[in-house]
């Protein structure tokens, strides 16, 4: 196995903290993905360490007995210490707040608290065995505030923060789920589900442990215009993950993991099943849309893609791992501090040790290593794990990192060793578009409601982003395309058809060609001598018209004279590029057709005579010339009365010239009446 | 702008009198190189029609032809005489090869009358032929020979005189007897291809259908697509295609109609196993797939004579009105296997792209509104791609080209071809023809534009009408004024 084949890694730089010990307590916490390690209860110091902030925060606190929680709200403004199952203290950390601790009891009689959730900068839920409690902490009154509870029996719960829902496990078999969101200030309890437990054997009694849940949002949309509710576009979609661990009593395979979607409003759904194939011990995180898991037994990770086309039965999809299974790549766990100058080599990592503890989404903890990493895929080796070009496609483009990796795919499958054939070529450009596509149509929309002045009405109206898997004709014309055409070992046949395929395939997606592309394609043609192939091309309007283009034509006239007729019917059809075409004429002594072009268009009043003098003088056609010399002196009389040129219009020498070859007497007489 | 009045009316005709068309007399080739001595003569003839013709009398007009191209070559050297007028027949000569001489002589048409004393008299009419027309269609047999048979000269490398002699005879035997020079007119002159209009959208799938076909039928060297014998695509060059098209629409696709109409070898042929049903099927080559001693002859054509050079088999294969001619090299023999492979590949996806198109077709046709039948017709003809576009003609039959405006008409048309041609400016020529009839004629830029008008006690103002028809029909295109 080459290091290349690792698609999982853990992050460079992990937040590194004291490692667990009897003296030392480390907490996690989710919603802030913050560390804690507690010394001595707080009393020779709390270090608290965030995945972003390379500055840890240290302070002291008195011990007053073994801290079973402690997290700090949003922010980090108010810390809050659970040390009994009663109450839970609290700390103000706002600057000119008064520092001393205050407490709070739950309100339930006879509860205890099994924890507590922040849910903002100054709201907190405690979670007891008899229900929840919301709170609005008031930190310069140094007292909390209850907005709402909730009575119910509780086994266990598990919090999202990206969606702000809370799980309640509830019932004997704890398979009863009961989700609240908080929102600014609101408590909204939402319809409850039920986990279809495995069959276990009679003696068992089965339950649902908190071990098989997670939870975790996937596929954050961007477009602003389907707005289904407020929430998924927010974050994304809610799924509660279940592993269901492999019966003896049914004919199951393995293990699976059972995905719920949880929609703002209405009922939770079953939606899929990811195939383990497998049994053991399992932990399951989420990283970058993509379902991780991790199997303790093999040392090896698998990952699914829901968003892959899977087997539908009629109410879920199964789906099986994306790629085959993988260890994690092997990690070295770095020296930092004046250890790295000595020659000490660096210890490697024992990967999907038992003191692992995983969070989501991406989230690794070793405690007794002192280690936090962020789980991380890597893509470039996906690409030669996954042959299937297409099916690759519909994988790099919905990861997070994906454009370059797309882009290096392109460029693979158009390289002489690696040559894709032109079918496969088609499907992978017509998926690139399908995306651009979409962003294109979310941007001209927002465009248009901007413009309507929708965006004071609606709030929620906000600009779409563009995402990496947005590849638009620049990206694929730098990155791709360019280079491919200066390949000289590449039948150009091939080229042409590459091409005409990405040209075919925007067309098909209705997106407007760039010039670059035209010209690359004419560029092609030319290089092999193709003009008539180029000649049909435009003669069916694959080429779009356009003054570029059309200069271009001119351009290449000596070598293909009827260059010039394309040039001109484009400038024709443009309608914008009268002055060019006469300029055309002109340069080609088409004096009179210049003229009778201009007049044919109205435009004959306003043009230079002098330019037309010019040329008609330089044809040496002397019947030509004074056509063209009467032709404005008749102008002249009808614009100003006069048939004679004025100074301004810098004619003298033509008049002298006239003058000399028809004599004076040539000249138009003022009409006089 | 030019106006003249052509007395081109067709006086009333006395009920006995009988017309005969122009005719093909003869028709001969010959290299004076061949027989340059005396008693030799006979060697130089390589092709003599009609060759029933007694020896001396062939030896006696090849001495002849050979005269004049010689005398007139005094006056001319740069460009010898092309035709020769005498009353009874006119003859083309040209030149195709270095010394390889190719003759026609068509007797002029002949109206038969009856002499106050019921004798018959003959009177040829000298002047109704045009030379224009008749040595384009003299170049046209050379090109339509190049293309089946290659060079003379490459005939007479491979195997000399003896080889050329037969190739020849082989080819103008059967070729003479499709020439129908009754019905020669402008269009032979062009010598153009009618291009099918169609949409970019519909145009790209074909190009990638192309693309694909070539990659998969790797053996491929050029295609070409056409629909409805309009082209739509050529891989091949310009001049060679434009004598396969030739080739295709008065021989090839009209041969094939009749079976297709009468309904008999039904292309469906569901019963070809793990094959999709699709209407594809071989104008060349094998008829039945299903034989496994189908031969696969395919007829050879010769392309790029003047570099490369290349000998290629052209495989015409056609579901419903899409033909894709795939030419594959000559040293390359397609075997059944490949027959059926093209057969299975193509077949289902041209089916497709067949109904595409036509799909695509009609929505356009709907989309440009009604189509009322316009006061005029037109023919139209650019020499930069010979894009030709005919409201004249009627669909060809493999005998005769059908026109829906009387002779005279044409003979109008030919001879404002003929005035373009002496000089390079762009112009315009009106004529008022007989029966109320207009003629217009236009050049611009290497393309010409000629109109039939029928308006009732039109002027010269009120043919205007070109000027809308210009505007309408051809507004994609720069077309002064």
């Amino acid at each position: 196995m080459g290091e290349e084949d690792y698609y999982l890694e853990l992050c460079e730089r992990p937040v590194q903290f004291e490692k667990a010990n009897p003296v030392n307590c480390v907490f996690f916490d989710e919603a802030n993905k913050q560390v804690f390690a507690v010394r001595s209860g707080g009393a020779t110091g709390v270090v608290v360490k965030g995945p972003d902030d390379r500055n840890p925060i240290s302070f002291r606190m008195d011990d007053k007995g073994e801290v079973k929680c402690i997290k700090f709200s949003l922010e980090n403004k108010i810390l809050a210490v659970q040390r009994t199952s009663k109450t839970v203290d609290f700390c103000n950390f706002i600057p000119d707040n008064s520092q001393l601790e205050y407490t709070q009891e739950c309100k339930t009689k006879n509860a205890n608290i099994l924890g507590f959730c922040w849910t903002s900068s100054t709201e907190i839920v405690f979670i007891t065995d008899q229900g929840i409690e919301f709170y609005q902490v008031l930190p310069e009154k140094r007292s909390l505030k209850l907005l709402k509870s909730h009575n119910l029996n509780v086994n266990w719960y598990m919090y999202c923060p990206e969606s702000a829902v809370i799980l309640l496990s509830t019932t004997v078999l704890e398979n009863v789920l009961q989700p609240f969101h908080f929102r600014a200030g609101t408590m909204s309890k939402l319809p409850k589900f039920e986990i279809e437990l495995p069959a276990a054997p009679k003696s068992t009694k089965p339950s649902l442990s908190e071990r098989d849940i997670a939870m975790a949002t996937m596929f954050k949309r961007f477009s602003c215009l389907s707005l289904p509710s407020s929430w998924d576009y927010r974050y994304g979609q809610l799924y509660v993950l279940f592993l269901r661990h492999h019966s003896r009593t049914s004919n199951s395979t393995g293990a699976e993991v059972v995905l719920y979607h949880l929609p703002r409003e209405g009922a939770c759904k079953k939606m899929h099943i990811l195939k383990l194939n497998r049994t053991g011990k399992f932990a399951l995180n989420v990283v970058d849309n993509l379902v991780v898991v991790h199997h303790q037994d093999t040392e090896t990770s698998v990952i699914f893609d829901i968003k892959l086309r899977g087997e539908f039965d009629g109410s879920v999809t199964f789906h099986h791992p994306v790629l085959p299974a993988r260890s994690i790549q092997p990690y070295q766990i770095p020296i930092t501090g004046p250890a790295a100058v000595t020659s000490q080599s660096p210890v490697p990592c024992k990967l999907y040790s038992s003191s692992w503890i995983v969070f989501q989404p991406d989230i690794i903890i070793s405690a007794s290593q002192g280690y936090l990493w962020n789980l991380q895929v890597k893509l470039e080796p996906i690409v030669n794990l996954l042959p299937d070009k297409g099916r690759l496609m519909d994988f790099l483009l919905q990861r997070k990192e994906c454009k370059m990796v797309i882009l290096s795919v392109c460029s693979q499958m158009l390289s002489e060793s690696d040559r894709a054939s032109l079918p496969v070529i088609a499907t992978v450009f017509d998926k690139l578009n399908h995306e651009y596509k979409k962003y294109l149509d979310a941007e001209q929309s927002y465009a248009m409601a901007v413009e309507a002045g929708q965006s004071r009405s609606s709030p929620l109206l906000k600009r779409p982003v563009r995402t990496q898997a947005v590849l638009d004709q620049s990206d694929v014309y730098t990155h791709v395309l360019s280079a491919f055409v200066e390949k000289k070992e590449m039948p150009h046949k091939f080229v042409i058809a590459v091409l005409m395929e990405y040209i075919r395939s925007l067309n098909q997606f209705q997106i407007a060609v760039q010039h670059y592309l035209h010209e690359l394609v004419i560029k092609t043609l030319v290089q092999h001598n193709l003009f008539y192939m180029l000649h049909q091309f435009l003669q069916y309007h694959v080429l779009s018209d356009s003054k570029p283009l059309a200069c271009l034509l001119l351009s290449l006239e000596s070598f293909y004279p009827p260059a010039h007729q394309l040039s001109l019917d484009m400038l024709k059809r443009l309608s914008t590029a009268n002055d060019e075409i006469v300029e055309v004429l002109l340069s080609k002594h088409q004096v009179l057709a210049a003229l009778r072009f201009i007049r044919g268009i109205g435009g004959h009043d306003n043009i230079s005579a002098r330019k037309f003098l010019d040329a008609a003088k330089q044809t040496e056609d002397n019947m030509l010339f004074y056509t063209i010399f009467r032709f404005f002196e008749q102008r002249n009389q009808r614009l100003r009365g006069s048939p004679n040129f004025t100074p301004g219009e810098h004619c003298e020498e033509h008049v002298a010239f006239f003058k000399q070859i028809f004599g004076d007497q040539a000249l138009m007489r003022p009409t006089t009446f | 702008m030019a106006a003249a009045a052509a007395g081109a009316g067709s006086g009333p005709w006395a009920a006995q009198e009988k017309q005969f068309p122009p005719a093909l007399l003869s028709f001969f080739i010959y290299n004076p190189r061949f027989g340059p001595r005396e008693g030799q003569e006979e060697n130089k003839i390589l092709f003599y029609h009609p060759n029933e013709v007694e020896k001396n009398e062939k030896i006696r007009n090849v001495g002849l032809c050979e005269a004049i191209v010689q005398f007139t070559r005094t006056f001319s050297p740069s460009k010898p005489a092309k035709s020769l007028h005498t009353q009874k027949n006119r003859q083309f000569f040209n030149e195709p090869e270095e010394n390889f001489w190719m003759v026609m002589v068509v007797r002029n048409p002949i109206i038969e009358k009856q002499s106050k004393d019921g004798k018959p008299v003959i009177e040829y009419q000298e002047e109704e032929l045009l030379d224009k027309v008749y040595s384009s269609v003299l170049r046209q047999c050379y090109s339509m020979y190049k293309l089946f048979n290659g060079t003379f000269l490459k005939a007479m490398e491979d195997g000399g005189v003896k080889l050329l002699k037969e190739r020849l005879e082989k080819f103008f035997h059967r070729y003479l007897q499709t020439l129908h020079l009754q019905s020669c007119d402008l269009l032979d002159i062009f010598g153009g291809i009618s291009f099918f209009p169609l949409d970019k959208m519909t145009y790209l799938k074909i190009q990638s259908f192309i693309n694909r076909m070539e990659e998969s039928l790797n053996i491929v060297k050029y295609t070409a697509f056409l629909y409805n014998d309009q082209l739509i695509w050529s891989g091949l060059e310009q001049d060679d295609m434009r004598i396969l098209y030739k080739y295709l629409t008065t021989s090839l696709f009209p041969r094939h109609i009749e079976p297709e109409l009468a309904g008999r070898d039904s292309p469906i042929r569901a019963e070809m196993p793990g094959n999709l049903q699709h209407y594809g099927r071989f104008l060349t080559g094998p008829l039945n797939l299903n034989d496994p001693d189908a031969k696969c002859r395919f007829p050879k054509i010769f392309v790029n004579t003047d570099d490369t050079y290349e000998e290629l088999h052209l495989i015409v294969y056609k579901a419903m009105s899409a033909a894709v001619c795939f030419m594959i090299d000559a040293s390359v023999h397609p075997t059944l296997d490949f027959c059926r492979r093209l057969d299975s590949i193509v077949g289902p996806q041209l089916t497709v792209l067949a109904s595409d198109i036509c799909e695509q077709f009609n929505i356009n046709k709907r989309m440009s509104g009604s189509e009322k039948e316009p006061q005029f017709k037109f023919i139209y003809f650019n020499h930069m791609n010979l894009a030709e576009k005919s409201t004249v003609h009627m669909r060809k039959t493999p005998s005769v080209s059908l026109t829906s405006v009387h002779p005279d008409l044409m003979k109008i048309l030919g001879d404002i071809n003929s005035d373009f041609t002496r000089v390079d400016e762009d112009e315009e020529i009106i004529v008022k023809a007989m029966s109320d009839y207009w003629v217009v004629g236009k050049k611009s830029d290497r393309r010409e534009l000629y109109v039939i008008l029928n308006q009732k006690n039109a002027n010269l103002i009120e043919v205007n009408e070109v000027k809308k028809l210009c505007a309408t029909q051809f507004n994609n295109i720069f077309f002064l004024d």
